[in-house]
């Protein structure tokens, strides 16, 4: 059923919403059993919302006549503030947090029905790509429970494609929401920087994190993505254009859009199975009537992960530079002078990786090191971003693979290095630094596992993105 | 570059963290191998490029220097076992 009709239903009452509610809480409980995808289920929250929402209906009030997401189940990653509910961002040092005041997406969707189920699981602060590196659970691909649902936004993939009637906010930094998109075969769209608030985020990079949304279909995520965008007063890095009406690109004709095949991303490195399916799925763009041709885009490709890991790891370093055990989150006893007494609530709370992560970060910005790594990045950043506006000027969108492997075993995993596995973001970190919205498109199927194809638009093309996207999945 | 154990155990301090020994012997080859590939950057001409720190441009946010809601001081504190007296309580400081 599709979200419209979904409301329609909620509004006329053939639907109750409450017992709606209490089906799909049901329902998390036992795909949560089996693959893991939240941190913590919000059913006291849930059913609130759920109840206030009917009590409205039998007055029948006005106020909801116009309510975009009314009863829709709304799942957010755990970096997402709720208010009241836990929330954790997958670290042990934010374990019992429960935040005093919603994020700005959060708001948005309560102002417009939506009922916040959960908190999703994911890499501790979004570091990772498969959802490993976390306090809490591992979720589980929804295809494969010996595979990884990606990250770090793996447990709103996971269960966008499980749970009907669902859609999930998700964040990316680098590709947390186009790469567990991928490898659960659903829609994700990573937004332009500054188009949705970060306001309530909790931060892994300032200048690299995005909200946006993930679910089965391209409707849903355009769905989402019109209640989410648009300005905020209360982050200084919200873009202070009107958004746009997403939903009238949805299977608006592609004909005569130009489409870059990005030369680089294909051929060694990339599975051939996955570099099959993103070719059909380009083949299918061509058969709707847009143009391809290969587009060369050496510096993303080739310099995308050390600028976009020296970038994200310097700032990651700052950010996290306020969990110290004072005012919120994990505590140790008090005692030992300043330094001593922080030293111990990080080292104790702290996952492995993010130690990895805040000491590579904390190298790059010091002093002797500053200029070859972290200016040198942000340099390079400059570059990257002219070479894709170049490719602009011609194209309306690029395209890649969005990931260049299936879904791995997490025996495979645990065998990687930190660089190997820093190494397998390549399609999806270059975007991500320069601040372009991309999607995930499920173009098909590999020995049963889903493919995904990343489309890349300039900024704030996000609706060019979701006319392309709505080209698929037409079953 | 020399990325040795005296390296890594200072950038650590720095930002407050300290290994175990298992974690140093763990992290020094991993930053090693990290560095030397991240070093790749410096192929790049970058001579006459500004850096960004940013993606996109932004414009100052300024507003209204107006009194608006804020949680209270009791709202703030609630989060915390380490209060005393309306009061955050931190570790001593000298």
């Amino acid at each position: 059923m599709s979200a419209k009709n979904f409301i329609d239903k909620i509004k006329n009452q053939e639907i109750d919403i409450v017992e709606h509610t209490e089906k799909i809480l049901g329902e998390c409980k036992e795909i949560n059993k089996e693959y893991g995808y939240f941190n913590t289920i919000s059913e006291g929250l849930a059913l609130e919302q759920a109840k206030e929402i009917r009590k409205q209906l039998k007055n029948s009030s006005k106020n909801l006549k116009n309510k975009k997401l009314l009863g829709i189940a709304i799942s957010a990653k755990d970096a997402i503030c709720v208010k009241g509910v836990e929330t954790t961002a997958g670290s042990k040092i934010l374990q019992n947090y429960k935040p005093l005041f919603d994020a700005f997406v959060i708001q948005k969707v309560k102002e417009e029905g939506g009922i916040i189920i959960g908190k999703t699981a994911q890499d501790e602060f979004g570091f990772g790509t498969f959802s490993i590196n976390s306090a809490f659970g591992i979720p589980k691909n929804p295809f494969d429970t010996e595979r990884s649902c990606g990250g770090s936004s793996g447990g709103a993939a996971g269960l966008s494609q499980k749970l009907a009637n669902h859609i999930a906010l998700g964040e990316s930094t680098g590709g947390s929401i186009t790469t567990p998109a991928s490898f659960c075969g659903v829609y994700g769209l990573c937004p332009t920087y500054g188009r949705v608030s970060r306001c309530g985020l909790i931060d892994f990079a300032n200048s690299l994190d995005k909200i946006g949304p993930m679910g089965k279909t391209i409707e849903d995520v355009a769905l989402l993505m019109n209640v989410i965008a648009g300005h905020d007063a209360n982050d200084s890095t919200s873009l202070n254009e009107k958004s746009e009406d997403y939903e009238k690109y949805v299977k608006k004709p592609v004909k005569g859009m130009k489409i870059g095949i990005i030369k680089e991303a294909f051929g060694s490195g990339v599975e051939r199975e996955v570099e099959k399916n993103v070719y059909n799925g380009i083949q299918e763009l061509e058969e709707e009537g847009a143009k391809a041709e290969e587009v060369s885009l050496e510096l993303p490709i080739k310099y995308g992960i050390p600028t976009y890991y020296m970038i994200a790891t310097s700032e990651a370093s700052t950010n996290l530079a306020k969990y110290c055990g004072m005012r919120y989150g994990a505590f140790e006893k008090l005692e030992g002078s300043f330094n001593e007494y922080f030293t111990k609530v990080r080292s104790n709370n702290f996952g492995e990786e993010v130690k990895r992560r805040i000491i590579l970060g904390t190298f790059a910005r010091m002093a002797g090191y500053r200029d070859a790594f972290y200016l040198k990045a942000a340099k390079v950043r400059t570059l990257m971003i002219n070479e894709y506006k170049k490719a602009f000027r011609k194209f309306d969108a690029l395209v890649s693979p969005t990931i260049s492997i299936l879904p791995p075993k997490f025996s495979d995993i645990e065998k990687l290095s930190p660089l190997q596995h820093y190494m397998i973001d390549v399609m999806t970190v270059s975007p991500n630094v320069a601040g372009l919205p991309h999607l995930n498109v499920p173009v098909g199927f590999e020995k049963n596992l889903p493919v995904g194809m990343l489309l890349i638009a300039d900024h704030l093309q996000e609706g060019k993105l979701i006319q392309l996207g709505s080209v698929f999945g037409n079953e | 570059m020399e990325v040795d154990r005296k390296l890594l155990e200072h950038v650590a301090e720095v930002a407050r963290i300290k290994l175990t020994e298992e974690e140093i012997g763990k992290f020094l080859p991993q930053l090693k191998e990290t560095l030397e590939f991240f070093s790749k950057l410096k192929e790049i001409d970058t001579d006459n490029a500004k850096p960004s720190f940013q993606p996109v441009e932004l414009k100052n946010a300024v507003r209204e220097d107006k009194e608006g809601k804020c949680i209270s001081q009791d709202e703030a504190l609630s989060l915390t076992e380490h209060k005393k007296d309306g009061y955050f309580k931190g570790p001593r400081a000298v």
